[in-house]
């Protein structure tokens, strides 16, 4: 197998299976939702988990834009071909798993077809050292992405502030971006750097803390407040609003409390893949 | 309650209270936010379809094209809010149901004597399930999940969401 069909299997594995910290969350919240309404959302998912386990299709049909975090190592030889593996394998993935084509010009409103366009698939970059490519793949839905959010907030609200905003988003939110959702909040760094942030969290396994106890602390505070709103699964009513909170934080600007959410959706499509001398690894 | 009911609606539909489950069988089809923008721009006559009693299923489907016509991969609904702005419109002509996910403004729903039915998000390939065959499609430059595309269905289980009083489920929590 190339690396560029490791990178298609990965994507498959993303989008036709959820990792299993999440399916156990999903199971969990299952058996502690009472309402009648709110248990057959999350029936509805189970049982959309196990048709896309059984027969490999797309859990969801907005299989999302393709974003991949690349850690590069800069001794790897294959990293000069990285990118364009990335985007060849985009594309075949979008004929061969499939998935939606959904990638469209802002200019001309036309659909590329392929899932790639101008900057898209998107690739973050970060240089480490050694000779091991690292890629993290998250096809991400539009409906969640649409509630992402940034707040420049001042030093002086502090984690309260933080509180405050993204308890009032996901109100505002309620039932648009899937609930039960999965908040991702960057703290620090800039503008960009805390929707980063908050982007990259989601891909640590639920139910891990940050290591941080005050980080952590502020993590399970955020999920309990969320998930006594009552917006519930599909906004529909119930207990479930949120599986976890993933908080990520650089430090900041003297003047600046930068806050970054991402809003991630029940369907917490993610794959890695290992890129080393010894061959390729695909994990959730 | 759970209800079985067939397109295009009829009066029957006014009975309907938010909460009811309802099995829908018949035709529907699909329409995002190019779709509406196009379809609200022509007159009734105009329309590729009878828009009297019909279902809109806010739906950008994963197809796949196979020898003789297509086949529904994953179909689960998309975001109903960003319709709010034609919902006036749509239900105008006639439309009578809109299935989607996270609600909309109830009070059209309400002067037209209107449906929503909410579809669990994300879970697009159980709704595949649900649809039998694609009996075909307009639009197709609009590209594949915005084109408009007609589905034959059987007993799609759906929410009713905001009934034709206005009524709506996403209302009785505590976060409006």
């Amino acid at each position: 197998m190339k690396i560029e069909d490791y990178i298609i299997e990965a994507i498959r594995l993303a989008v036709t299976k959820l990792p299993d910290d999440t399916v156990s969350a999903l199971k969990r919240a299952y058996k502690e939702e009472e309402k009648p309404i709110a248990k057959l959302q999350l029936e509805n998912i189970l049982k959309t988990i196990d048709l896309g386990g059984k027969y490999s299709l797309p859990l969801c049909q907005d299989t999302g834009t393709l974003t991949f975090f690349v850690e590069a190592g800069v001794s790897s030889p294959y990293l000069k071909d990285i990118k364009e593996v990335l985007i060849d394998a985009t594309k075949r993935a979008t004929k061969e798993i499939p998935l939606r084509p959904n990638t469209v010009d802002v200019l001309t409103n036309r659909n590329s077809g392929d899932n790639t366009g101008r900057f898209i698939p998107i690739i973050h970059w970060e240089l480490v050292g050694g000779d091991k490519v690292r890629i993290a793949i998250m096809p991400k839905g539009g409906g969640s992405e649409n509630c992402s959010a940034l707040a420049m907030l001042t030093p002086g609200q502090g984690f309260e502030g933080v509180k405050r905003f993204v308890i009032e988003h996901v109100k505002q939110c309620g039932g648009k971006p899937c609930p039960p959702v999965i908040l991702g909040i960057g703290i620090g760094g800039g503008s960009d750097f805390a929707l980063k942030l908050a982007k990259k969290a989601l891909l640590r396994p639920l139910g891990m803390r940050h290591e941080d106890e005050r980080i952590a602390k502020l993590e399970e505070d955020i999920l309990g407040e969320v998930n006594s709103l009552g917006i519930g699964p599909m906004g529909l009513g119930g207990k479930t609003t949120a599986l976890d909170v993933k908080i990520e934080y650089a430090h900041r600007h003297p003047a600046s409390f930068p806050v970054g959410l991402v809003v991630q959706c029940w369907a917490n499509r993610r794959a890695f893949v290992e890129i080393s001398e010894g061959g390729v690894r695909v994990w959730q | 309650m759970a209800v079985n009911l067939k397109t295009p609606l009829g009066e029957d539909i006014l009975n309907l209270k938010a909460g009811d489950i309802v099995y829908l069988s018949g035709t529907i089809f699909t329409a995002r936010d190019l779709a509406h923008r196009r379809m609200i721009k022509l007159s009734k006559r105009e329309l590729p379809f009878d828009p009297s009693g019909a279902v809109i299923y806010h739906c950008g489907p994963i197809i796949k094209e196979i020898p003789g016509g297509y086949e529904v991969i994953s179909a689960g609904p998309t975001t109903s809010a960003r319709m709010n702005t034609y919902l006036e419109d749509v239900l105008s002509m006639g439309i009578k149901g809109i299935i989607g996910k996270g609600g909309m403004d109830p009070e059209p729903f309400k002067k037209y004597g209107a449906v929503y039915f909410a579809f669990t998000g994300g879970a697009g390939a159980l709704a595949a399930r649900s649809i039998k065959r694609v009996l075909g499609v307009q639009w197709l430059d609009l590209g594949i999940p915005e084109a408009l595309w007609l589905f034959e269905v059987e007993n799609f289980p759906l929410v009713v969401a905001i009934d034709s009083r206005g009524n709506s489920l996403y209302k009785q929590g505590k976060y409006f």
